[in-house]
């Protein structure tokens, strides 16, 4: 049987400042080595001083992925030299000596699977590696410290994954869980990355690391059990090592087995004294902790009788769901759930897209209330929505300056369906045994009022002045 | 001009406009560059020392709010980061490292118009206790200039003893303050652990180590407690004391004290010289109130064990960062592959420094730390709650600082067990957390020795009161120097 197991790392992106310092978490801004202080760049003498709100923010993550979550906790100190750890030590957690990480054992839902989680733990990231230099002989490596220090939360899974597509499915949930936990914005190149450990049936343990998206954790566990299955056929026994995901190939290459052999002489962390988290303050944490993903969904089909799919897409995009929650209405909410899912998400499917628009929930409150009240065709909305993401004008303007509003005046559509019903009258003949010529005269109405008509009122007043049923 | 003068009586005689601080620091300046050529208590010195007096005058001249220092030249152990100063740890690994910010201390000092006149010696990283360890050569014990003056803070013993300052600031894992305050006849302090900040404090084993006032008085190092103790954002393992005044009721006495005797401290290999020092000072203390009994702390036999295997481990980590990429001496990359660099980079390390820190990559490691690090900690606990059981029945203890007498420059330096053997006495209050102090007590063979007490958590008020009303008791010869 196929055993995967993850570690995945979170940056928590929405502190304000890295774990021990008060040096910006959001180092992504800056020119390279311009983040750093005495403290992230360990110099002699310098101490680590705990920001209080990323044990809050990681304490609250091990409770939405129902873990265990201890009183107290403690940090340990990992040591192994490397360029881009400025003590030459990781200050991390550890559960060895008693549950002293954030999270102690706990699981999730994905789909009708329950994945167990391990443990939680929270830690300082590493600074940046930048290589230069074609051929190995000239490698220079660079290193960027912006990034040392950074809070990131280890979440390590059991081995509870057989295929690749779980894996998918989960990272997909989990992403979805930390952003709406407004603890993260996975969306940040580097926010969330993964290692995995693969075994097949009869075959070693296989750790690989180095992967830097969740787009490639899917194809390096494929493809690592590929390797293994193909070894395996051969009756090749299958050795425990750690490999690398090389990103270039798109394969994994065996790691040095120097770097197995590491003894990380883990021990505590006496700068920073244990931290206690009372069951008082759990419980306040709790309380603070915003709505789960399930439970939005759930209260939008119930609530506001929105389709099981619609919810299901609405509730899981944090972007998305803020926009709602903050727009919506008893009245409107199925209107806005609609406009958000069927027309705004092609409008700003990036990052980038979704960053430069200019929509507010104003637009879309007001968006709503029109198309219900047929003053603007669910057709208009479409153009208005996009100028209203492009320029964020009022929608009312928007609707003048385009000539959107809905040709809503019954005389007025009279008329032009009356030369619609002249300028095609071989059309309005086949009209009245045919039902579907119908729709092309409809089509014509709509083509003369730019999409303006109200395609239910169209389809009345046609039927009615040529006299069909 | 007297630069004998205690920290307060210095403080005293500028207020009453009697002396000039510029006189004094010009003075103290004269003293170092007179003796400090045979005591080498200094590494580098603060050659703008009298221009900042002078500036202090000035404000005292024009009426302006002045610290409580008033420019009293005070001599830093070269562990501490004053910024923009040179701070090597005694090592050529940190030869031309330049702090690029004062240690919470320092900045405390500055703020109170003291007056650093320079960097002292030590043992390379603080590792040793005969400042025989320091990449720049020893310094020597002013008493007797062919003995060692003890370590690790031996710079700053020897500036307070030879005049060089009128106070010191050290730092003490083991015993590295109050050893050479014993060796050199000063007053040395290991405050209760998390009184005073080690922000800017380079660590050596920093789960047990404090920065420590060297003084001539008891009531000085009060006074530099007052001044530099107290709850510091920047160091998460401070306590707050809520800004105690350790002078005020310092002569309060010790009257109806309960005060035990260590016997494991005056026992096998104890000179004859340092056992009846110690029955005088336990006399004394009972002719001032006190009532003294012994008590066994079954620990101590194994502390020094425990101790060289906590902090070898903490310096392994502690300075596993001194890789020489980003500060350190003049050693280019360019060729080396990263291991191969750190593995050459590192071998500017002393030879006490190298042997601690394989140690502290053993007893820690995979299948070795059951046997080593873990029972360490586990006497480290033990011993922990001995003491504590000890101070619900006596308020202090006592035993020698150091249960021999100084020795010759180079007679142990070899001799790396029987140099542990000094620690015996000292390392318990670093082990369990609680206040040490080691006063001036006696003389033999014209070399000095020190009495130490300890006290309880927090309990420093109490302490420095009872090591008050001793030195009190006290008469001893003048330095030769």
């Amino acid at each position: 049987m196929t055993m995967i197991g993850l570690e995945i790392h979170c940056q928590l992106t929405n502190l304000q400042s890295k774990l021990f310092c008060s040096c910006k978490a959001n180092y992504r801004e800056f020119e390279i080595n311009e983040n750093i202080c005495p403290i992230c760049m360990g110099l002699p003498g310098s101490l680590p001083r705990l920001n209080k709100e990323a044990v809050k923010k990681a304490t609250i993550i091990a409770m939405a992925l129902n873990c265990s979550t201890p009183e107290k906790i403690a940090f340990f100190r990992k040591n192994y030299f490397y360029p881009d750890l400025p003590k030459n030590f990781q200050i991390t957690q550890l559960n060895i000596y008693g549950d002293t990480s954030v999270g102690g054992p706990g699981s999730i839902m994905v789909g009708n699977k329950k994945i167990r989680i391990t443990r939680i733990q929270l830690e300082e990231d590493p600074g940046r590696l930048i290589y230069e230099g074609s051929s190995s002989k000239n490698q220079i490596t660079l290193v960027d410290y912006n990034r040392a220090g950074t809070p990131l939360v280890e979440i390590v899974t059991e081995p509870d994954f057989e295929t690749p597509k779980e894996v998918r499915d989960f990272l997909n949930i989990l992403s979805d869980l930390l952003e709406n936990l407004g603890v993260s914005d996975p969306s940040l190149e580097g926010a969330m990355r993964a290692d995995a450990n693969v075994s097949i049936k009869g075959g070693k343990k296989v750790e690989i690391k180095n992967i830097g998206s969740f787009h490639d954790l899917e194809k390096a566990v494929h493809f690592e059990i590929t390797r293994q299955e193909s070894l395996s056929s051969r009756d090749i026994s299958i050795i425990q090592e750690t490999r690398h995901w090389d990103d270039k190939r798109k394969i994994t290459v065996s790691a040095r087995s120097k770097e197995e052999e590491l003894d990380y002489r883990y021990f505590l962390e006496g700068d920073i004294p244990w931290i206690k988290i009372e069951p008082q303050i759990q419980e306040q944490l709790k309380l603070e902790m915003p709505e789960s993903i399930s439970s939005k969904k759930e209260r939008y089909v119930s609530k506001y009788n929105i389709p099981s799919q619609v919810a299901e897409v609405l509730s899981s995009d944090k972007f998305y769901s803020d926009l709602f929650e903050e727009s919506h209405n008893e009245k409107t909410a199925k209107e806005i759930a609609n406009i958000i899912t069927t027309d705004l998400m092609g409008l700003v499917d990036t990052r980038e897209k979704r960053e430069s628009s200019k929509l507010t929930a104003t637009h879309l409150r007001e968006l709503a209330e029109l198309i219900q009240s047929g003053k603007i065709s669910r057709n208009s909305s479409k153009n208005a929505l996009y100028e209203i993401v492009k320029t964020g004008k009022e929608l009312s303007i928007i609707i003048s300056e385009l000539d959107l509003g809905n040709v809503s005046d019954t005389a007025e559509l009279s008329n032009i369906i009356q030369q619609v019903i002249s300028e095609e009258p071989q059309a309005v003949e086949e009209a009245k045994t045919n039902p579907q010529t119908i729709n092309y005269l409809v089509g014509k109405v709509m083509q003369k009022t730019k999409g303006k008509a109200d395609p239910k009122v169209t389809l009345d007043l046609l039927k009615k002045q040529i006299g069909v049923q | 001009m007297n630069l004998k003068i205690s920290a307060l009586d210095y403080v005293q005689e500028v207020k009453n406009g009697n002396i000039s601080a510029e006189d004094f620091v010009a003075k103290t300046l004269e003293q170092i560059h007179r003796v400090d050529d045979k005591l080498h208590a200094f590494l580098s010195v603060n050659e703008n020392a009298v221009e900042q007096a002078r500036e202090i005058d000035k404000k005292i001249k024009s009426g302006k709010k002045i610290g409580d220092c008033f420019g009293m030249p005070i001599s830093i152990k070269d562990n501490l980061c004053i910024k923009e100063s040179k701070t090597t740890c005694a090592s050529k690994m940190l030869e031309n490292f330049i702090a690029p910010y004062d240690a919470t201390v320092i900045a405390k000092l500055k703020e109170q118009d003291a007056i650093f006149v320079g960097k002292v010696n030590m043992d390379e990283f603080a590792m040793g206790l005969t400042t025989e360890f320091s990449a720049f050569g020893p310094s020597k014990n002013p008493w007797n200039l062919e003995y060692v003056p003890g370590g690790s803070s031996g710079g700053s013993a020897v500036s307070v003893s030879a005049f060089e300052c009128v106070a010191s600031l050290g730092s003490d894992t083991g015993g590295s303050v109050r050893n050479p305050a014993s060796f050199c006849s000063t007053v040395g302090y290991k405050p209760t652990y998390g009184l005073i900040s080690r922000y800017g404090l380079i660590s050596y084993a920093n789960s047990i180590e404090q920065i420590g006032p060297l003084t001539r008085t008891v009531k000085d190092t009060a006074f530099m407690l007052n001044l530099i103790s107290g709850v510091d954002s920047k160091d998460n393992t401070t306590i707050d004391n809520n800004n105690e005044d350790y002078l005020l009721g310092i002569n309060s006495g010790i009257e109806g004290k309960k005060i035990g005797i260590i016997k494991e401290m005056i026992g096998e290999g104890i000179d004859p010289a340092v056992l009846s020092a110690t029955k005088e000072a336990i006399s004394k203390l009972e002719g001032l109130g006190a009532t003294c009994e012994e008590i066994s702390l079954d620990m101590v036999k194994y502390s020094v064990a425990a101790y060289y295997t906590i902090t070898a481990t903490e310096a392994g980590s502690n300075l596993a960062r001194y890789d020489n990429l980003r500060y350190g001496y003049d050693f280019p990359v360019e060729g080396y592959e990263f291991n191969s660099y750190i593995s050459k980079a590192r071998r500017n390390f002393g030879p006490e420094v190298k042997r601690r820190m394989i140690l502290g990559g053993f007893v820690p490691s995979a299948g070795h730390a059951g046997k080593y690090f873990l029972k360490a900690l586990k006497v480290k606990s033990k011993l922990t709650k001995e003491v504590n059981e000890a101070f619900k029945k006596f308020d202090l203890l006592i035993a020698p600082t150091v249960p021999i007498l100084p020795f010759k420059l180079g007679e142990k330096i070899n001799d790396p067990i029987s140099l542990f053997l000094v620690d015996i006495n000292t390392v318990t209050a670093n082990l369990t957390g609680k206040p040490a102090i080691s006063i001036p007590f006696s003389h033999s063979r014209g070399l000095p020795i020190g009495i130490q007490l300890l006290a309880d958590s927090n309990k420093d008020k109490l302490l420095l009161q009872a090591a008050y009303a001793l030195e009190q008791t006290v008469s001893l010869p003048e330095v030769p120097i």
